[in-house]
């Protein structure tokens, strides 16, 4: 029988904390897509998409409606575009992203991942027109997002493609400028990119998994922080097993979506999510959790432990709650969606450096922030090296999603609306690495790379 | 297949009266009764056997939601799975 306090728990979790399933992605193998003629290839995509995710919306909201739980967003990720596209010799890549954004708005998705490369190694031919393509690709598109991967632990660090994402984040800001370079708030750098991350703009299908697939991103930065301010004044044992229990709970809700939405779609289970992802909206803020456990305000001294002891935690509690865990599970730091994070880079006590270092602990990077608009190609690159070697040397995900705001300058604001939030353009050393990272070639994989 | 029925607001006559109204026409079984108080609202819990409800259960959430707005209360009709995963291991 159940106990009215547990019900009365998780109505409060949905009504008063934000307590929502943050996306159910299905991942879409365009393996069989592939085709020497553009055309072709690009409707060969569209009907392989609209035809596998036709009930992705109606069966998300059926699920939503008969458990009362709010599913934000469905999505769909694709297998790496420059893979299928590789025998394609015609014209710009950009002409699939069409497709792709057509695609999206025909099931009703509001995101589609996989715009992609994988290029931690070396670069293809096909890698370096997808690349080529992508600041045209998001200045056409509304829905499509785009990712490299440009690390990995086993393979080191790519410095020419590295080098090549500084000057195609700068090309998409310049490109979408009148928008406030929102171009750039859908294409993300990684290392150690995973390939069945549900969340944007990272989702894309990797070469490794099924036909089609179903992974869930839960959420609940405000049912944890909550938790906490129950607690009152705990320790920092007690804390972390408030988190744990906290995590666990709001895992198994995503876990039953997670089946329910395997089973009503027919397509294979494949992950959920842990991560802790924040929106804008008051209440649902990684930040103010790390205020919550006694910080005066997220990014001073004591960050990074607190951030490390709540990422430790919901991992721990979730894993239990799941049958597979996967994609980036961890806490979220991006500033622009985050309203804590918004207030503490606009009053300064949040700064660059002090995220990166936050990152080392988290999942994923430096993500959502927005910087000055004339910051240089080689400093965008320098800055990607620098998250990449955390994630490279720490063999976990790192990410970078920077937004140099075209005609702004530090203590502006870009606002992009909806779940992309709004930001101040935070401050960059102007110190130039240029001669470091022009060097180019391969920084080699850590010696605990070497690991048989 | 069972469901819960919470229903949240400010206390007024007639709430029950409605809800299990609602029930029986649309031949859903109430199994169990709860009030409680939930951050200073008044909080029933209703438990429901929908295995013989009539209609398809998103048509009965929706006429529960009907009524919420009639008596001016939040009404959510939910699937019992979503507590049971949450709350058992």
């Amino acid at each position: 029988m159940l106990n009215i306090s547990d019900i009365l728990e998780t109505i409060n979790m949905i009504r008063e904390e934000h307590l929502d399933i943050r996306t159910i992605t299905m991942g879409i193998s365009l393996l069989d897509c592939a085709s020497d003629d553009m055309d072709k290839l690009c409707n060969r995509v569209y009907d392989k998409i609209t035809s596998k995710a036709e009930r992705l919306l109606a069966v998300g909201e059926e699920i939503e409606k008969q458990y009362g739980i709010p599913i934000i967003n469905k999505r769909v990720s694709v297998t790496p575009i420059s893979l299928i596209a590789a025998p394609c010799r015609q014209g710009s890549y950009a002409r699939i992203a069409g497709a792709l954004d057509r695609a999206a708005a025909e099931t009703g998705v509001n995101f589609i991942g996989g715009y992609s490369a994988l290029v931690h190694k070396g670069m293809t031919d096909s890698d370096r027109a997808l690349i080529d393509s992508i600041p045209e690709a998001l200045s056409i598109t509304q829905r499509v997002c785009s990712s490299v991967n440009v690390a990995t632990t086993k393979a080191g660090i790519n410095m020419d493609a590295v080098i090549l994402m500084g000057s195609i984040i700068r090309q998409t800001a310049e490109l979408t400028a009148e928008n406030d370079s929102v171009g750039c708030a859908k294409l993300v750098v990684f290392a150690n990119a995973p390939e069945d991350n549900p969340f944007m703009a990272g989702a894309f299908h990797g070469i490794g998994e099924a036909e089609c697939v179903i992974n869930v991103g839960v959420s609940g930065p405000g049912v944890v922080s909550s938790a906490i301010a129950r607690a009152g004044d705990c320790d920092l044992s007690e804390l972390a097993d408030i988190i744990k229990k906290t995590a666990f709970k709001i895992t198994r809700v995503g876990q039953l979506v997670a089946y329910e939405a395997s089973q009503k779609l027919g397509v294979p289970f494949g992950i959920v999510d842990l991560s802790l992802a924040p929106t804008p909206a008051v209440g649902d803020s990684v930040a103010r959790i790390l205020e919550e456990m006694g910080l005066e305000q997220c990014g001073c001294h004591g960050s990074t432990a607190a951030l490390a002891l709540l990422n430790d935690a919901v991992k721990k509690g979730g894993v239990m709650a799941s049958s597979h865990v996967g994609g980036l599970s961890g806490a979220f730091i991006p500033v622009s969606e985050d309203a804590g994070m918004i207030a503490a880079a606009a009053s300064g006590a949040l700064s660059l450096e002090k995220l990166e270092a936050m990152t080392a602990v988290c999942s994923v990077g430096l993500d959502m922030i927005a910087i000055p608009g004339d910051t240089s190609a080689e400093v965008i690159s320098a800055i990607i090296a620098d998250e990449a070697s955390i994630g490279v040397v720490n063999g976990k995900t790192t990410a970078v999603r920077l937004i140099p705001a075209v005609g702004k300058k530090e203590g502006d604001r870009v606002s992009f609306g909806g779940l992309l939030g709004e930001a101040p353009v935070m401050r960059v050393s102007t110190l130039s690495p240029a001669a470091f990272v022009k060097r180019g070639g391969r920084i080699p994989a850590p010696i605990h790379s070497l690991r048989n | 297949m069972k469901a819960v029925i919470t229903v949240i607001g400010k206390d007024t006559v007639g709430i029950i009266a409605k809800v299990s109204a609602c029930c029986a026409r649309y031949g859903v079984n109430i199994l169990d009764i709860t009030q409680s108080v939930l951050q200073d609202y008044f909080a029933m819990v209703m438990l429901v056997d929908i295995s013989d409800c009539n209609i398809d259960f998103s048509l009965f959430i929706d006429e529960m939601n009907k009524v919420g707005q009639e008596i001016g209360m939040d009404i959510r009709t939910m699937h019992e799975d979503i507590f049971n995963s949450m709350h058992r291991i």
